[in-house]
């Protein structure tokens, strides 16, 4: 085949599987304008009639929930994501891959499992009552990950002497946080943030664990379709998730490539190229 | 006074004038003073759990001197560097610089800078703002710091180049940038952690011409730390040799050279030629040593293992009748590969002047 052809074809398959992502969120988001209650193809009147009942019903109470809920378990995982990720990246300790292992197992294991595990240890074990927090102890296990292996991922890059540098030129112990550490991990911080945020305002499965009789927004919507009712509210929802998520998502991906290590580098300069050419002590 | 004069003088001179009122050691923030040893380690200790990385340490560094910390890895002499820059604390021992106790000074408020092995640049600043640093967290305006750091990148021959980012520059160029982001706050003394480690040999052989001048133009004291003994014998005026978390000798390369104290410093500066005779050992240099045919009058008899061929010299290994080995360098003067090759197997007689030959102590006492 031809270089060219090559190069058609390969166009094709790339908008063929962008449209198999995104043509049925496209959809979904213009039923939010559909008029009538039931939904039907092509959309014959377009209203912003849902988007006021949406707002009416209690789809704005469990919104409140869920971007609470992601509020706090994204802040806690900021702290005890970078907390783990320094601890493996720079210190040697016993057990140390034993950490690494432990923290990102919950990310892997099934959310029922994760799920029904909580359940148990937070209602039965502890006699805890379902709250907003045991929401946020399940949202947890998973958001501390993302920032943990972002800032894990960052740390290993950057070179261990940077703060000693910084020391070593005068900086006192402020300075060298905000001129040094904070600029190094601050881009790793916002990205692993926002992946966390993003992934706890669409969780299910944990949640219904540990929700209890809450509803959270997806909770919402599960039991608004299972029901069968409010479907274009529903569908509502659904366009204000998307767009809720798209723009955190999108703002984690530029953040990770606009690095500072990289920015402006003025020729194909990689991230790859930078590990290799700093030695690794 | 001052103006008077410059304005009549040439630009140039000017220019010239001003660079060493910048760059001179006399405009240190700390001046060195006459006598005091610019660092001094007495008994300093440092260990790590069980291991002891530095025991009893004691070296003392003149003002303007070149030092070197000489030693294989794990022998002490990075810790011992860091033990002076701050970063690490000594369990015993006390830590001097221009005669003031700094034991239990932070790193930041002590009157050095350190160039480190991985180069250590902020990957998030320019070339410039990694040089200003430091001038920037003591509160210098940003006019006076940023022409201060042209000069010094100008001065490690990086002009024009303050705004790239550590990742746009190779090697080398990162290398300098580090070095000038020490140098520009004209510490006393500048502390050196392998800082060639990670450059070719070519470029590694003119960095070496290129910091010696800087030291001696810049008249900084430098404490260099490398395993390389090449390095250590063409670049210092005076040198330590680690072993084991201790000095094993300290002395000038000359000295250290010809009269290595103990077979690790034989062995580790140069060629471990260790002969025992009669209860004594002593070491000779390869070099020094004449190879004649057996035939060819006295000295110890022996038979020649291995030729190894090395351009400008060949290498020989000698197996000696009365016991022992020893290396002998000869001058490719007027011979061939071929012909130093066909050498093995070859007996031989090996004599020296015995001015050449050095009593050690026996290992272990």
């Amino acid at each position: 085949m031809t270089q060219r052809g090559t190069r058609i074809s390969l166009a094709v398959w790339t908008a063929l599987v962008i449209a198999f992502l995104w043509i049925p969120l496209v959809i979904i988001a213009l039923y939010a304008f559909n008029g009538p209650t039931l939904q039907g193809w092509p959309i014959s009147n377009w209203t912003l009639h849902w988007f006021r009942v949406a707002w009416d019903s209690d789809a704005r109470s469990a919104l409140w929930l869920s971007l609470r809920v992601g509020l706090i378990a994204t802040g806690l995982a900021l702290v005890l994501g970078t907390m783990a990720a320094t601890a493996v990246a720079r210190f040697r300790f016993f057990g140390r891959e034993a950490v690494s292992f432990l923290l990102v197992l919950p990310l892997a294991l099934p959310g029922i499992i994760t799920g029904i595990a909580l359940n148990r240890a937070l209602f039965s074990t502890l006699a805890l009552s379902p709250s907003l927090w045991s929401i946020v102890i399940g949202h947890a296990t998973f958001c501390v990950v993302l920032v943990y292996n972002n800032v894990v991922a960052r740390l290993r890059r950057s070179s261990p002497s940077l703060l000693e540098a910084s020391q070593d030129l005068g900086a006192d112990g402020w300075q060298t946080f905000r001129f040094v550490l904070w600029p190094v991990l601050s881009t790793a911080l916002v990205a692993g943030g926002l992946l966390a945020f993003a992934l706890s305002f669409d969780e299910v499965i944990v949640t219904t664990f540990t929700a209890g009789a809450q509803e959270t927004l997806p909770i919402w919507i599960l039991d608004n379709i299972e029901r069968g009712q409010q479907l274009p509210v529903v569908n509502v929802v659904a366009f204000f998730v998307i767009v809720a998520t798209t723009i955190p998502v999108m703002l984690a991906q530029r953040m990770m490539r606009d690095t500072g290590l990289i920015r402006r580098a003025g020729g194909p300069v990689t991230e790859a190229v930078e590990a290799a050419e700093i030695p690794a002590i | 006074m001052r103006s008077g004069c410059g304005l009549k003088r040439p630009h140039r001179v000017a220019i010239i004038e001003h660079r060493m009122a910048t760059l001179a050691p006399a405009a240190s923030e700390t001046e060195p003073v006459a006598g005091v040893p610019a660092v001094r380690l007495s008994g300093v200790r440092r260990t790590y759990g069980e291991v002891v990385a530095v025991a009893n340490v004691d070296l003392e560094i003149a003002a303007g001197e070149f030092f070197t910390l000489l030693g294989p890895s794990g022998s002490g002499k990075t810790t011992t560097l860091r033990v002076i820059a701050g970063f690490e604390r000594p369990d015993a021992g006390h830590v001097e610089l221009q005669g003031v106790d700094v034991t239990h000074v932070a790193p930041a408020q002590r009157a050095v800078n350190t160039v480190f092995q991985d180069y250590a640049l902020f990957p998030h600043m320019t070339v410039a703002e990694n040089v200003e640093y430091g001038l920037r967290v003591k509160g210098m305006p940003k006019s006076e710091r940023r022409s201060r750091a042209e000069e010094v990148l100008d001065r490690v021959r990086l002009p024009g180049l303050g705004d790239r980012k550590p990742v746009q520059l190779s090697g080398g160029q990162r290398q300098r940038v580090a070095l000038a982001r020490a140098i520009v706050n004209r510490p006393p003394v500048l502390l050196l952690d392998e800082p060639l480690g990670a450059l070719d040999l070519k470029l590694r052989q003119e960095m070496q011409i290129f910091l010696k001048e800087l030291q001696r133009e810049l008249a900084i004291t430098f404490v260099y730390v490398t395993h390389d003994q090449e390095e250590a014998l063409t670049m210092s005026d005076r040198l330590a040799v680690f072993n084991a978390g201790g000095i094993e000798q300290t002395g000038t390369p000359a000295d250290v050279y010809e009269h290595p104290q103990s077979e690790f410093v034989a062995g580790f500066v140069g060629v471990s030629n260790v002969l025992e005779r009669g209860g004594r050992r002593v070491t000779i240099r390869p070099e020094k040593i004449r190879m004649t045919d057996e035939s060819g009058g006295d000295g110890e008899a022996g038979t020649i293992r291995e030729v190894v061929y090395v351009g400008m010299v060949t290498r020989y290994v000698v197996d000696l009748d009365g016991g022992g080995e020893l290396v002998v360098v000869r001058q490719n003067l007027e011979t061939s590969s071929q012909e130093a090759l066909a050498e093995q197997g070859k007996r031989v007689r090996l004599s020296w002047r015995p001015e050449h030959t050095y009593e050690i102590e026996k290992e272990g006492t």
